[in-house]
């Protein structure tokens, strides 16, 4: 199973921090964002156009064709406002 | 290096004496210490909420730290970043710089806050007499972080 995380915003939006998931069949991070979209609602409001959406795999920044798996930490969240 | 978030305050006079204990190399320290700033129009502002990703935060400002010590001949450095709830006029991040020369210490300084502010994974909400609203990245933090791409 992949760890998912959602922070800030989007984690206020989807009313979700993590959760564990089978990405056995998912094999990028574009498909993994296309499946969380189709579960409707505000997870496709918030993933199928996702401008501005930033995503890591195992804590480094990733684009949509990173490879994914089982065992992975993959996480979601809106552009970063520290400092 | 020393990269901390913590919920903490922080001391600078005793990071930087912390930076330069038992060295004799370095001859300047730049320090940048960030403020909660109320830029509400009605000085609303009531705290200011800092997320952060636990792991991968300090990951990406080690990361940052490196960068900073290929470019430039720095001695040392720290970053502190604070997270939780913090009020106006609290710090919120120091940066400081150790090296031989100003000019190291001056440029390695910007290049880590400016870096800090567009890859570091820290959100800030602002709590206001209002409600609550998630901050917006800037365009003029991804500028000041670009130009360090063109610098070489």
């Amino acid at each position: 199973m992949a760890r998912i995380l959602y922070f800030a915003s989007l984690r206020e939006q989807l009313d979700c921090a993590s959760e564990t998931l089978d990405v056995a069949n998912i094999e990028t991070l574009g498909a993994l964002k296309q499946s969380l979209a189709e579960r409707g609602g505000a997870w496709q409001a918030a993933f199928s156009s996702p401008v501005g959406l930033l995503s890591s795999v195992n804590q480094q920044m990733a684009t949509d064709a990173a490879a994914i798996a089982n065992q992975d930490e993959i996480a979601f969240f809106p552009p970063v406002t520290g400092g | 290096m020393k990269i901390a978030v913590q919920t903490e305050d922080f001391d600078l006079s005793r990071e930087t004496r912390r930076l330069c204990a038992g060295r004799k190399d370095v001859g300047a320290t730049v320090s940048f210490t960030g403020l909660v700033r109320d830029m509400s129009a009605d000085a609303s502002l009531l705290a200011l909420e800092l997320e952060h990703y636990p792991g991968m935060t300090e990951k990406a400002l080690g990361d940052i730290g490196n960068e900073a010590r290929q470019r430039w001949d720095i001695s040392d450095l720290t970053i502190i970043h604070r997270v939780g709830r913090l009020q106006p006029g609290d710090n919120i991040v120091l940066v400081i710089t150790a090296s031989a020369h100003r000019r190291e210490a001056f440029e390695a300084c910007e290049f880590l806050m400016d870096y800090l502010k567009t890859r570091a994974p820290f959100w800030k909400k602002e709590i206001t007499r209002d409600g609550e609203s998630w901050v917006a990245s800037r365009h003029s933090d991804a500028d000041a972080a670009e130009r360090w791409q063109h610098n070489d």
